[in-house]
């Protein structure tokens, strides 16, 4: 059976788009804001939602969401309010998955986090610091409970072990576009076609690209050689520049509608 | 999974491995290759026993604390004297080898991180001494204790970035470390200077420091006729204890006990020591023992000692203990400055704090063991970085 994801990424082939994906932290601004961003994002025309769980130590993401965590811990966000933040996402008819480091995943308990993922309607999880090495128990418990394992691949990725990493990917590939940190960039790196086309040669599975995308220019850019685009910080951003929570909704909508166009003019 | 299979992913019982972005891998994978190749690699070798013969200043020394032993329940108090290498600690052994690493793997540029500031200095060192660029990471907060160090590494020619994120100590310098690495992996090596991390900076990192403990088998064998009773040494991530335990392991009658941060006790919850009051989880690439709370964020840790101050440690550290071959108690700030003080009193030896928390540890186990007991302690540095916050811990004006 397909998760809702794979349903997004097939629906966005026969439409000859790129997917748009939607990065943003449980408990950021707050519980109760973060659900709000979730309905901007769906407004906005997303087609799927990626929720972080913030985390104390994330060593893959620079100063916007680092500093989107800390608000978000210091809201006490814990791993019920990531579920709760998927099922809002799910709800609304969207895709959902989790970004989550390794550690929290170990802590909730292997098997209960991936059964929760899918009680809430979530299709999988996105696992930035998880190596297929330690992998055993994801592995099962993810087949179990019928959710994607997405990992991310990144341009130093070699061609020889990008096939170990896609086969044990479901729904997409994360390509990272550069080496680095999340945040937006001026321009997407130029490695980013070159790593889309290495993970179509050694998978089957959609490759979506995150790292970097922040407008519509970026979003048709990367939207012509990938089949999805993820953005992150540039939605935290709006956050943290606005004003007034109502300014911050706004504008992340019109972000989202701005760069759903994006995916669609791309080729 | 089989053994070869489980060294080659570099754990240990359940812990060690490798928790990190894939962008890491290949360096990673270049870095376990260089190291496996130079340590069977003769040239390799000469080159890093010349540079501890003629720029270290290995073999350390012994010492025996006689004074000092008449407060450790008249044990035999033998002192392996790592404060007297060039830096003032342990440190430089590691340093030195990873910068030969370095350079081996045509690599121009290393970063490092550190609390207390020594691991710096060292790493700051061996790279003015190779013609290499240096940046080192430093909690805003630990720059702030140890003021003294970043002038050290300034004037050594390194860069020092203050880090503002999270705690702004040693846990978030190294995040900021491994953030740099990701995005220069190509041109960089990360000279992490501890036994935790992912592989191969456990196993690596001991390979430099295991000198500490051949040089001290010899010594306390050749001076007393026996092997020691126990060995002692502070652990933080535990760099210094992995190097003097490791040659003993395989001495069952040696009694191996790591000394961890209590700082104002471990019942307090505000404390460093990780495995005596942490749970298992992964950290900075690695699984081990970690300080973390329900949802599996990382717990701030405390102590008076910098360079112990780490919600982390060696997943060595945490199998060595888990199948009970060594112990590891906690030591509060208080204890560990009584014996600070004491040692600089009865023996003329300022200790760094850290290593303080070894010589607390060592006056109990003295007291347990009685005078028959030899004890071995790694003084694996020296206090001089130290005397400011001593003095104020004891009222000395400044």
């Amino acid at each position: 059976m397909s998760t809702t994801l794979q349903q997004v990424f097939d629906k966005a082939k026969s439409e000859n788009r790129a997917a748009l994906i939607a990065y943003i932290p449980a408990g950021f601004p707050t519980q109760e804001g973060c659900k709000k961003v979730i309905k901007a994002f769906v407004d906005g025309g997303v087609d799927a939602i990626e929720i972080g769980f913030p985390y104390s130590d994330p060593v893959m993401d620079g100063p916007t969401i680092q500093a989107a965590a800390v608000t978000a811990l210091a809201n006490g966000t814990g791993a019920a309010d990531v579920f709760e933040a998927l099922k809002c996402a799910t709800d609304l008819g969207v895709a959902g998955v989790v970004m989550t480091y390794w550690n929290p995943i170990e802590r909730y308990g292997v098997d209960e986090f991936a059964a929760a993922i899918a009680a809430n309607g979530g299709s999988g999880v996105i696992t930035p610091d998880l190596t297929i090495e330690e992998s055993q128990g994801w592995v099962s418990a993810t087949d179990q409970a019928g959710v994607n394992r997405i990992y991310v691949v990144a341009p130093s990725t070699t061609d020889a072990r990008l096939p170990l990493v896609t086969k044990m990917c479901g729904g997409f590939v994360y390509a990272a576009s550069l080496m680095g940190v999340t945040g937006t960039r001026s321009s997407v790196s130029s490695g980013a076609p070159d790593l889309v086309a290495r993970v179509r040669r050694s998978s089957d599975l959609p490759g979506a690209v995150g790292l970097g995308v922040s407008t519509r220019e970026q979003a048709k850019g990367v939207a012509g050689y990938a089949d999805g685009v993820i953005v992150g910080s540039a939605f935290i951003n709006k956050v943290l520049e606005s004003k007034s929570e109502g300014d911050a909704l706004l504008a992340i909508e019109e972000l989202a509608r701005e760069l759903s166009l994006g995916v669609r003019e791309g080729r | 999974m089989s053994v070869e299979q489980s060294e080659v992913l570099g754990h240990f019982g359940p812990y060690g491995g490798r928790f990190v972005p894939e962008a890491l891998i290949g360096a990673l994978d270049e870095l376990a290759a260089a190291h496996q190749s130079s340590q069977s690699d003769p040239a390799f070798m000469a080159q890093l026993n010349h540079l501890h013969a003629t720029y270290t200043g290995r073999p350390s020394i012994i010492t025996e604390a006689n004074r000092f032993a008449e407060h450790a329940g008249g044990a035999r108090i033998l002192l392996k004297r790592e404060d007297l290498n060039h830096t003032g600690s342990h440190k430089i052994n590691n340093v030195l080898g990873q910068a030969l690493l370095t350079k081996r793997m045509g690599k121009k540029r290393i970063i490092a991180e550190t609390g207390a500031g020594q691991h710096g200095v060292a790493s700051a060192t061996a790279a003015a001494l190779m013609g290499l660029e240096c940046v080192v990471y430093m909690g805003e907060e630990d720059t702030k204790r140890q003021a003294l160090n970043v002038a050290r590494m300034k004037l050594l020619g390194a860069d020092v970035v203050p880090v503002t994120s999270g705690s702004r100590t040693l846990k978030d310098a190294i995040n900021e470390a491994m953030r740099d690495w990701v995005t220069n992996v190509e041109t960089t090596h990360y000279l992490l200077g501890t036994v935790a991390g992912p592989h191969p900076f456990p196993s690596m990192v001991r390979d430099f420091h295991k000198i500490i403990g051949e040089e001290a088998r010899e010594q306390v064998l050749a001076l007393t006729g026996k092997l020691p009773d126990a060995v002692l040494a502070c652990v933080g991530g535990g760099s210094n204890a992995i190097g003097i335990f490791h040659r003993f392991i395989s001495d069952p009658s040696v009694r191996l006990i790591g000394l961890e941060a209590g700082g104002d006790g471990v019942e307090t919850g505000r404390h460093a020591a990780t495995i005596t009051g942490g749970t298992m989880g992964v950290l900075h690439g690695t699984r081990s023992y970690v300080l973390q709370d329900e949802n599996g964020q990382t717990i701030e840790s405390h102590s008076i000692s910098a360079g112990l101050d780490y919600p982390g440690v060696g997943p060595e550290h945490a199998y060595l203990h888990d199948i009970g071959r060594a112990e590891y108690r906690a030591i509060t700030d208080k204890e560990a400055m009584e014996a600070f003080a004491l040692l600089s009193k009865t023996e003329g030896i300022i200790p760094a704090i850290e290593t303080a928390h070894a010589l607390a540890g060592a006056m109990k186990v003295g007291r347990e063991l009685g005078p028959e007991a030899t004890l071995l302690i790694n003084l694996s540095g020296r206090g001089d970085k130290d005397v400011q916050t001593a003095a104020q811990y004891f009222g000395i004006p400044l």
